[in-house]
């Protein structure tokens, strides 16, 4: 659906996106993840043909973003950062002027993404007036106004309360299950709760492009245990389980009944028996032992490292 | 032009912000205060039946009103971020410059429509001569339009709404000027009156419909716009 290659863009002597190549599947809702300034923004502008790149090329469906820029913009919905919308005009009449700049001649169609955003009660509110929620879903039926193909959103929940952030979320995934949806985000948990794919972008470099389960799973190579205990001291139970072949760590949690411990091994083990195994051959009580997930926060860590740019 | 239905669409969208905000009536107030305070000064001091004042200051009262007027058309739209949406809406850069020159060189007319109050009260009193003033309105559409290009120029090279105003101002004061200084310069120079916007609606505003004049303003006008086009594409 989407592929660029090897774009690059520069402001002034600061590189924001260095060479990067990408592609995006159809169906698919992808996370562009990366920390403050790593390029997220230029690169969404590029594909949205807001901005040139300096080298490389973007394809967008079967149009090129240098040549037909207009043939993208149609299939595209675009939700700039902070949703920067026309405060001076009315909800519907800020849509009815979209619609008419995209060539809509059903009306209805106001309403009807109006419906699926929530706003269909703020219509005749000045857009000004409206809290930050109400205008990020202004922006996104804006974007979605005339039922793109493709949906590209710039930190769609940020500055929203929790309660607005899952409504936006479910919104996405609920367009997702249609559409092709871009998102950036520098928000783990939202890339986590949203996204089939991610790409994590780095100065202006992409350090990783796989599918959210692939990642958690290769890009960390360790699988976590936790479990708790009773009938045994902390120092016995720690000796008894570093015979286990392939625990690599045991570390303490905090625990004022049960003892409680974290254990690592390798990701393509499974130890899980061996230890229900030591643990009832002792006759001690195992109260509970469960996989740690691993989050993608320790891949994020991991990957951009030192990289919390500035803004570009 | 391959847009026009956008054209109009954004058209419309800039008249309504205009006529939403305060500021439209407060520059139209300004400029009917000022402009009647020059007319009916002539009209009962001097007894004459004529509106030849009034178009002689239009063009330097057109310098400070016409860039208040499009000052905010591209500068807001950089400060506020909304350029982004309206860049990535399938327009052609030049569709969306040549709504906003339309928007803006609109209002202007409209500003000048109650003048048109000061030509029932001399044809009540008197029998001018309607040449000069048939041709003092198109002049000063003309001269409008041609300022309100370069009041867009202006306005999309900052993102700061003072800014654009104060450099649109330079540029068409600048226009205003030239004429008069030129006899201070070597003759070899003399040429630079053709630039003088005064000069070419002078000419328009007694009456005399001169296709150079015309092409004078039409060019000012072009130009500007394919320097905005420019401007706004040269960003990306």
């Amino acid at each position: 659906m989407i592929s660029a290659e090897g774009i690059t863009k520069s402001y002034g002597n600061v590189r924001a996106v260095d060479n990067i190549s990408f592609a995006i599947r159809e169906g698919e809702i992808t996370g562009l993840l990366g920390p403050n300034g790593a390029g997220k923004t230029t690169t969404l502008r590029m594909l949205t043909c807001y901005l040139k790149p300096d080298s490389g090329s973007i394809k967008v469906g079967n149009y090129n973003t240098e040549e037909n820029p207009l043939e993208i913009k149609k299939i595209i919905g675009y939700l700039p950062e902070s949703a920067p919308l026309y405060g001076d005009m009315l909800v519907y009449d800020y849509l009815n002027y979209i619609a008419e700049i995209r060539g809509l001649e059903d009306k209805g169609r106001i309403r009807e993404t109006g419906k699926l955003c929530g706003i269909n009660d703020v219509m005749h509110k000045n857009i000004s007036e409206l809290s930050k929620g109400y205008k990020q879903r202004v922006g996104l039926a804006h974007a979605m106004i005339h039922d793109p193909d493709i949906l590209i959103l710039d930190e769609p929940t940020s500055g929203l309360d929790p309660n607005q952030i899952i409504e936006i979320r479910n919104l996405i995934k609920e367009i997702g299950r249609k559409k092709t949806v871009i998102l950036s985000t520098h928000i783990l948990s939202e890339v986590e709760a949203t996204c089939d794919r991610i790409i994590i972008i780095n100065k202006g470099t992409i350090v990783a492009d796989d599918r959210t389960e692939h990642l958690q799973k290769d890009k960390v190579n360790e699988s976590r245990l936790s479990i708790k205990v009773s009938g045994t001291d902390h120092d016995t139970l720690r000796r008894e389980l570093s015979s286990i072949k392939g625990i690599t760590s045991i570390e303490e949690k905090e625990d004022h009944k049960l003892i409680s411990l974290s254990l690592s091994y390798p990701g393509s083990m499974d130890l899980r028996p061996d230890i229900f195994k030591l643990i009832s051959s002792r006759g001690w009580i195992m109260y509970e032992m469960k996989p740690e997930h691993i989050s993608l926060e320790n891949i994020f860590r991991e990957l951009t490292a030192g990289g919390d740019n500035e803004k570009h | 032009m391959k847009n026009i239905n956008a054209t109009i669409s954004i058209v419309k969208k800039e008249l309504r912000s205009y006529f939403v905000s305060p500021i439209a009536y407060i520059v139209i107030t300004i400029f009917l205060i000022f402009s009647g305070f020059f007319f009916f000064k002539d009209f009962f001091y001097f007894n004459q039946a004529e509106m030849r004042n009034l178009f002689q200051l239009l063009p330097i009262m057109f310098t400070f009103v016409v860039p208040a007027v499009t000052m905010r058309l591209f500068s807001e739209e950089r400060y506020s971020g909304s350029l982004e949406i309206l860049m990535t809406l399938p327009v052609e850069t030049f569709n969306a410059v040549l709504g906003k020159f339309l928007a803006g060189t609109i209002f202007i007319v409209v500003m000048i429509l109650p003048t048109i109050i000061y030509l029932f009260s001399i044809l009540l009193v008197g029998s001018p001569d309607m040449g000069p003033i048939i041709g003092g309105y198109f002049g000063t559409v003309l001269l409008g339009g041609a300022y309100a290009s370069i009041g867009i120029l202006a306005s999309s090279l900052s993102k700061n709404q003072i800014v654009a105003f104060i450099s649109a101002w330079a540029v068409t004061f600048f226009l205003w000027l030239i004429d008069k200084i030129v006899i201070f310069l070597p003759s070899k120079l003399a040429f630079l009156q053709y630039l003088g916007s005064d000069f070419h609606f002078r000419n328009i505003s007694k009456g005399i419909i001169d296709t150079r004049d015309i092409i004078y303003f039409l060019s000012v006008i072009a130009i500007s716009i394919i320097l905005t086009v420019k401007i706004l594409d040269e960003r990306r």
